[in-house]
This record gives structure tokens, sequence and C-alpha cells, in this order.
């Protein structure tokens, strides 16, 4: 049973902000997928719920004047999924997203919350690394920009301020034609979170330049630097090598939907069939 | 302290006094004694909760009552009756996609939110939107059968797409 809250809900971010500042225990409600089952798992709630979904500009996705597009901090998981502008010049997100929960849950969950959750786990997160994403917050002392590489701190703790509001998530021009391959394992496709996984990312143009995340491997969410790098000079040929760096990197725990050891295993496996796959399919295209 | 919501249920505008910690789910089964959609886990795993909000399937046990509040919900109860069933709901039926029948609802509000959003879709698509929705009895073989069945009985219709 859920303990008892208040359930308030901000037209605009302002008022977002005041009804957080208004009470000594506050939490912004968005898809509440990760709030609602937690309220009622530990039997503790926030004493008031800021429901963020009808401020009007969160809900938006459009293109930013340089390139690069803005994802609004209300739009769901499953929008994002399916909007143009991701499938076209953005799909590693739109298959990190397509990877996360289950149908249904899709519909209500956000990227958003599924960073500001901050669990080593969150599908999301891949992808916002690999295309060095930017997250906008707003918070009693104004506008901040923070860099994904900036946000997770541990599990379930991110660097943003007491209040601050994310109001959306930036993928840079830059990052615009990236191609990747998710490699995720789960007890149970389609509805359980990853036991672990690795998204290997090709930045678009000639540039080739690869980027490697994983998940569920380490406290946060994380990229592997010495790894992308080593696939940057060797290409295919140094999977194996990178295979081994991203191994070596990680600092997995043993749970109930895996070891340690099975994990870290895993990363290994699944960076190399990553990177043939990304081979193949650049093979395939004749470039 | 309740909240007074307005919320369109099959149709059928309804104003209530809801807490602020009540379950779309828990509305509707317990102030509105529309008991189609069941609470299987109450944790968003299990999918025999899913109704239709605004023509999406959601899990209602993750969905605050409040959060219905000036939105269309449309449940089980919602498609058709004995003698005039939806498309979905005759297609489960001939194909056998029934047996306890605990998840159906889940499965069809499911499988209708899909065809909303895809009257054409493929055998993947159907999979893949019905993982988050568990059956202990039929094997699925016969739920994806019926979906895709009734997917088509729609298309030749010419009413996929239809929000109800
Ligand atoms: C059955 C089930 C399966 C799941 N499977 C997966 C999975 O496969 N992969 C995965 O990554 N996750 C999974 N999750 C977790 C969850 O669905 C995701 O993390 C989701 O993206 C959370 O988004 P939300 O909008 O529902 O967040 P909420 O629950 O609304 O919020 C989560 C947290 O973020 C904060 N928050 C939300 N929005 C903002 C904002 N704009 N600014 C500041 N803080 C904010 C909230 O206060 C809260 O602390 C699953 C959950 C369930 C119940
Ligand atoms: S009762 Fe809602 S998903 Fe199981
Ligand atoms: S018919 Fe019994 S659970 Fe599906």
């Amino acid at each position: 049973m859920l303990r008892r809250f208040e359930y308030t809900q901000a037209r605009s971010v302002e008022e977002a902000l005041a009804l957080w500042q208004g009470s000594p225990d506050s939490r912004y409600l968005a898809g509440g997928t990760d709030l609602i089952p937690r309220a009622r798992a530990t039997g503790r709630a926030p004493a008031r719920l800021v429901d963020v979904k009808a401020v009007p500009e969160l809900d938006q996705v459009r293109a930013l004047p340089d390139g690069g597009l803005s994802i609004g901090a209300a739009a769901s998981v499953a929008r994002v999924a399916t909007a143009p502008e991701v499938r076209q010049r953005f799909p590693v997100l739109a298959t990190c997203c397509q990877a996360l929960g289950s149908y249904p849950l899709r519909q209500r969950a956000t990227v958003a919350g599924n960073i500001c959750n901050a669990s080593p786990c969150a599908d999301t997160a891949a992808a916002l690394l690999d295309l060095d994403a930017v997250v906008v917050a707003s918070g009693p002392r104004g506008v901040r920009r923070v860099s994904i590489h900036e946000l997770f701190v541990g599990p379930g703790q991110t660097s943003l301020e007491r209040g601050e509001l994310v109001t959306a998530i930036e993928l840079p021009a830059a990052s615009a034609g990236a191609r990747g391959q998710l490699g995720r394992l789960t007890r149970r496709q389609g509805v359980d979170i990853a036991t672990v996984a690795v998204l290997v990312t090709v930045l678009p143009a000639g540039s080739l330049r690869h980027r490697v995340a994983l998940l569920s491997v380490s406290p946060t969410p994380m990229r592997v630097a010495e790894a992308e790098n080593l696939l940057d000079q060797k290409g295919p040929d140094g999977a194996a090598e990178a295979a081994a760096i991203a191994r070596a990197a990680c600092r997995p725990i043993d749970d109930v939907r895996g070891s340690a050891s099975y994990r870290r295993d895993m990363v290994g496996v699944l960076l190399e069939r990553a990177v043939h796959a990304l081979a193949a399919e650049r093979g395939g295209r004749g470039a | 302290m309740t909240i007074a919501i307005q919320v369109t249920v099959n149709g059928q505008l309804e104003a209530l006094e809801v807490e602020p910690h009540e379950s779309l789910l828990g509305m509707l089964r317990e102030r509105l004694d529309l008991t189609g959609a069941k609470e299987g886990c109450n944790e968003g795993e299990c999918g025999a909760c899913v109704v239709l909000l605004d023509g999406r399937a959601v899990n209602s046990c993750l969905v605050l009552a409040v959060e219905a509040n000036g939105r269309a919900v449309t449940t089980i109860e919602g498609l058709g009756h004995a003698g005039a069933l939806h498309p979905l709901q005759q297609a489960f039926l001939e194909h056998s996609a029934v047996q306890c029948g605990f998840c159906s609802p889940g499965m069809i509000m499911t499988a209708l939110g899909l065809l909303n959003e895809n009257p054409t879709p493929s055998e993947a698509d159907i999979r893949q939107a019905l993982s988050g929705n568990l059956c202990r009895c039929t094997g699925y073989r016969q739920i994806i059968d019926a979906v895709q069945a009734a997917a088509a009985a729609l298309g030749a219709a010419g009413q996929a797409g239809r929000r109800p």
C-alpha cells in the first residue's frame, strides 16, 4: 500500500520549481514507473509529488537550429522511440528506447525519468553516453547544462542539485547519423532490465570514431574510452583486444540476475559481437 | 485529502473523489466496479491490468487515478458485449486464446493499443508489444494468431486505427 502523499500538478517550469520548494520532501513525477512501484515496495512515498507531465514545453521533441535534437523531459520513451527525427538521425537512441521495459510501460516511462533514476541498467543512458548528450536543468539558481558524462554519480545518484528539474535532453548535431549495435542480455526479454548490456556506436561521416557504453556492470552506466581508442586505430581487427580492455574496466557485482564473473565475460562477448555486426553492416552498404 | 477528478471511462464521463495514492486500476475495480482489468503483480511486470489511456496501452497499476483526470480510459468492458464482440474478442475466442482468462483483458487491451498505433503489425511487432503480458495457460501461440486474425478482420472492415 502506498503511504499517503500530496499530489500536485505543475503547468509551467516555474510552477514546478515553486511547488517543489513548497514542501520539505518533494519529488518530481514523470511516468511514475520507477517512483510508484518503489514507493509501494518500500512503503515510503515522498510527502509531495510534483507531476510535470502537464507542462507544455516539456512535451516537445524538436530539432535545434544547429542540427541537434531536443527531447522534452515529459516525452515518453515510446514517443522518442518512434519519433521520425530520432529514428532517422539518432537511431541509436531509438534502439535503446525499444529495449526499455515492455510496450505499455514505454507509453508512460520517460527518458528523463530513466536518467534521473540513475540506475546502472538505465537503457537510454547507453545511447545518451555514446551520443554525448547534454542534460538541460532548471533550478532555483537558474538554467544549467550538464554533460551526460557528468550526470551519473552512483547507483540512484546524479549530480543534479536539490530541486533541479530536467527540462530537456539535447543530442548534439555532431552525433547525428551515428549507427550502433546493442547487445543486451536479460532474464525475460521485453520486460526485465538488462543483466548486462554493451552498446557500440560508430560516429558518422568519415570519422569512424567509436563509442562503447556498458550497462549493469558498474555503479553507473559507463563509457570505456580506452576500448574506443583501440577500435578507432584498429577497427574490427581490434575487437578482441577492445573486449579485453572493457572486461578489465568494468566493476560488476553478483546479484539475482547474474554473477560478477558472468557479467564480465559477457561484456567481452557482447562487445566483440557488436563490433563485428557493425563492420558487417558497413560492408553490406559497400562503404 | 481526496481530489476531485473527471474521467471519461468507456465513453461515459465520471466525476469521482479519489485518494492521491489510489491507482487507476484500484479506481476502476473498486469505485466503478469494472473488474475486467486484473491485479496480477501491481508492479508493472505482468500486464494483466493494461487499459487504454487516451488510446494508448498502459499498466493501470502504475498510473495514479488523479493522473487520469481529464482523460479517456477504455477497459475491456468498453469493447464489446455478448452478441456484439469486438473483433479482438471474437478472434481470441475463435483461436482458443483464452483458457483461464485472467490475462485476456490485459492481452486484448495491449493488442488494441498496438493496432491503434499500427493497424498492420508483423508477427514480430505483435510479439514485442505483448512481451510485457504474462499468460500461464495458453503458451502464447494462440494469442499471437488471434491478434493477427483480428488485425486482418479490422483491416478488412476498414476500421483499424480507430480509437474507441
Ligand atoms: C516492469 C518494469 C520494467 C522496467 N524495465 C526497465 C528496463 O528494461 N530498462 C530500464 O532502464 N528501466 C526499466 N524500468 C525502470 C523505469 O521504467 C525507467 O527507469 C523509466 O524510464 C523511468 O521513467 P519515469 O518517467 O517513469 O520516471 P519516474 O518514476 O516518474 O521518476 C524516476 C525518478 O526520476 C525523477 N525525475 C523524473 N523526471 C524528472 C525530471 N524531469 N527532472 C528531475 N527529476 C525527475 C523522479 O523524481 C524519480 O526520482 C522498468 C520498470 C518497471 C516497473
Ligand atoms: S498488475 Fe499491473 S502489470 Fe501486473
Ligand atoms: S489464459 Fe490463463 S493466464 Fe492466460
